[in-house]
């Protein structure tokens, strides 16, 4: 990781859910990880680990009622440090849009039907830039330009109806690049696209945070856009981080088992013909509590008596000063990775999808 | 835009068209044509027979249809059996008490329905959302009928606060231009008159406007919670736009759709529910009228109801359509 300050700095952050009647759920459980200026933070998992609750922390969006947030999640503009998790709504309202920006999944459902595409775009413009009428629209139209959306003044007028999906998630880009903020989050923002189109989403994202030197937190299921995009990476399980590491490390020689099956489960372009994938076994269900043991050991291949002595520590790795892992029987040199992984991250993501 | 409406507006034909063969069947099919209506009970056969023959009965029933479809065109509904009068006549001279009172009630239950059914949502399981749901609940198992009753006996003849009965209070002067009292007035600069029709129209208008408001209350409510969840809003407070702006634009705006589409019936509904109200209140309009058509089997009478009632039913769904596609474009796009 950098050397320099981090822009932001989330430590032992924990969202639990009063279950009505069934108990509370913790979905996120003690993830710390730290965002920098011009790098990606990947932050992987199935689905129910935690990764968008994360994020919706973060932002200050989750349901106001019957969610409690613990921990800290540090931001520093300029001078100043503020805490998103304590700041009041007012002014995480003032924050979000213009320092905080975020990406979602579905472009159809997260753009309003009703209500032009330029609307949207100049509405976060007027509210955090001050711009209005025609300087707006001006604006509006160079920011769809900006990431790649062409014929930027019709498009203003259109619905989000009448745009592709690669067109819809470029506007919601334009939108959340639009008061250029210090860090932005993007929550699996290729999965509803098809294979072309998230190469070129993933490039476009890549350019910004190299133009900008904004902080990417990235969070997906697919290890295909990791590798292609993701400097640092938070592998979650049952929310927490089971394994963080950079890119080359992780790919290179990932220690915790569940890192090494998601990797297996990755089809792979030198294998025989008609080798079968190696899943993980059972479901993100299967779990059991951190402080009985390891989560993920009623489906770990490596799991031992010791794994259920009470809640694993996240130890350094042999590997590196940055990788570390949460496991008592770390795997050793596991020869899961394919080279071709880390080259074609969009082809792979795809081949994932369809597994 | 306009090619919309253009279209949506020659889709009448068909319907309305639809509309008079359901009409004339239902016409053919009542008991005892007017052969006894018109004829003493001591008539002989050969009399009736020869007056059906008269009246074009006996002749093919397409020959009978066009003429009905004929007339109906030309502005001719036959005369009323109870009053001898044209039947065209007869409902220019309510239809505008019946306009006046059904409006009141749309616009009772829209300007309170709408903003309670959205304050709910945005209090879900507080006291309000609790006294909403419920209250409206009430609202929808009350007949009309009885409602009408207790809000006479209550506010008209114990309190006293509103009138019991009529349109107007009997001996106003008033310049009747188009039979609108509360529009005339208003053109004439009458406020008494203006005053009077209100205090006239406030209890009717209030019966009648309960389930409405009901059916508003609650389908405001239930949207306005859908439209929370959608992943839009999400958006829009990502960007971190100020609540009233998410809430009018984002929110608002795509909560009113289905509301907008249940306004519509709702309004065609009340025209036909006035026949109850209108009666409680005697109030003189199309349904106090209508009622007494179906005590005297005023055929004509009720074929014209009929008629109307679809007419404007037909008519205000056009306009639901043209403002619907005015709030969402994806249905012009079609």
């Amino acid at each position: 990781m950098g050397s320099s300050t981090p822009l932001l700095a989330v430590e032992e952050l924990s969202v639990v859910f009063d279950g009505r009647g069934s108990g509370e759920v913790r979905a996120v459980d003690g993830v710390s990880f730290t965002l920098e200026e011009g790098r990606v933070t990947g932050l992987v998992g199935e689905s129910g680990c935690g990764k968008s609750v994360t994020s919706l922390a973060l932002m200050g969006l989750l349901p106001p009622r019957g969610v409690r947030v613990g921990g800290s999640a540090v931001l520093r503009t300029g001078d100043t440090e503020a805490d998103l998790l304590r700041l009041s709504p007012k002014k995480m309202r003032d924050l979000r849009g213009s320092q905080l920006a975020m990406i979602f999944q579905d472009p159809l459902s997260s753009l309003n039907p009703v209500v032009p595409i330029g609307r949207q775009v100049t509405e976060i413009l007027t509210r955090h830039r001050g711009l209005r009428g025609s300087a707006a629209e001006k604006e509006a139209a160079d920011l769809l330009y900006r990431v790649g959306i062409p014929d930027p003044k019709r498009r203003l007028k259109e619905y989000p109806h009448q745009l592709s999906g690669g067109m819809r998630q470029r506007a919601l880009i334009a939108m959340a690049v639009a008061c250029r903020p210090r860090v932005m989050i993007a929550d699996e923002p290729t999965t509803a696209l098809d294979v072309t189109i998230q190469a070129q989403i993933l490039e476009l994202l890549k350019d910004l945070v190299t133009e900008e030197g904004t902080a990417l937190l990235m969070i997906t299921h697919d290890l295909g856009v990791v590798a292609g995009l993701c400097d640092d990476i938070n592998v979650l399980y049952a929310g927490r981080a089971v394994e963080t590491a950079p890119r080359e490390p992780l790919f290179a020689d990932p220690t915790h088992p569940y890192t090494v099956g998601l990797l297996g489960s990755i089809p792979r372009l030198d294998a025989p013909r008609g080798e079968p994938l190696t899943p993980i076994r059972g479901s993100v269900n299967d779990n059991i509590a951190w402080n009985d043991g390891c989560a993920f050991a009623p489906r770990c291949d490596h799991y031992t008596l010791d794994c259920l002595q009470g809640p694993p520590r996240l130890v350094r790795s042999e590997t590196g000063d940055a990788h570390a892992h949460r496991c008592v029987n770390p795997v050793r040199h596991a020869d899961v990775v394919d080279r071709a992984v880390l080259e074609s991250p969009s082809v792979v993501g795809d081949e994932e999808e369809r597994a | 835009m306009l090619r919309f409406i253009v279209r949506r507006t020659l889709q009448l034909i068909p319907t309305l068209g639809g509309l008079s063969i359901l009409l004339f069947i239902w016409l053919q099919r009542l008991p005892g044509g007017p052969e006894y209506a018109l004829l003493p009970d001591d008539a002989t056969e050969e009399q009736r027979a020869q007056l059906r023959r008269s009246l074009g009965l006996e002749e093919p029933l397409t020959v009978q249809y066009v003429r009905f479809l004929r007339n109906i065109l030309q502005g001719d509904l036959g005369t009323s059996l109870q009053t001898g009068r044209p039947v065209v006549e007869e409902f220019f001279t309510r239809f505008p008490a019946t306009f006046e009172l059904a409006l009141t009630a749309i616009l009772i239950a829209v300007t309170v329905g709408i903003p309670l059914g959205y304050l709910a949502a945005r209090r879900r399981g507080g006291v309000l959302d609790f006294a909403a749901v419920g209250g409206s609940l009430i609202g929808i198992c009350t007949p009309v009928f009885f409602l009408a009753f207790l809000l006479k006996v209550v506010f008209a003849e114990r309190l006293g606060v509103f009138p019991s009965a009529f349109r107007l209070s009997p001996g106003l002067n008033r310049t009747d231009l188009s039979g609108f009292v509360v529009l005339d007035g208003l053109r004439t600069g009458e406020l008494d008159v203006v005053w009077d029709a209100l205090m006239h129209l406030a209890l009717p208008g209030l019966a009648l406007a309960s389930i409405p408001l009901a059916v508003i209350v609650r389908m405001t409510r239930a949207s306005v919670l859908e439209v929370l969840d959608e992943d839009y809003v999400r958006t829009a407070n990502a960007k971190g736009l100020q609540r009233r702006t998410v809430r009018g634009r984002h929110v608002l705006r795509n909560a009113m759709l289905p509301v907008v589409t249940a306004i519509g019936l709702l309004t065609g509904s009340l025209f036909a529910g006035a026949v109850l109200t209108e009666s409680v209140f005697a109030f003189p309009g199309v349904g106090s009228f209508v009622y007494a058509a179906t005590q005297t089997r005023d055929y004509p009478v009720l074929t014209g109801f009929i008629l109307l009632i679809a007419t404007m039913y037909v008519l205000i769904n056009l306009l639901v359509d043209i403002s619907y596609s005015l709030l969402d474009p994806r249905v012009r796009a079609q």
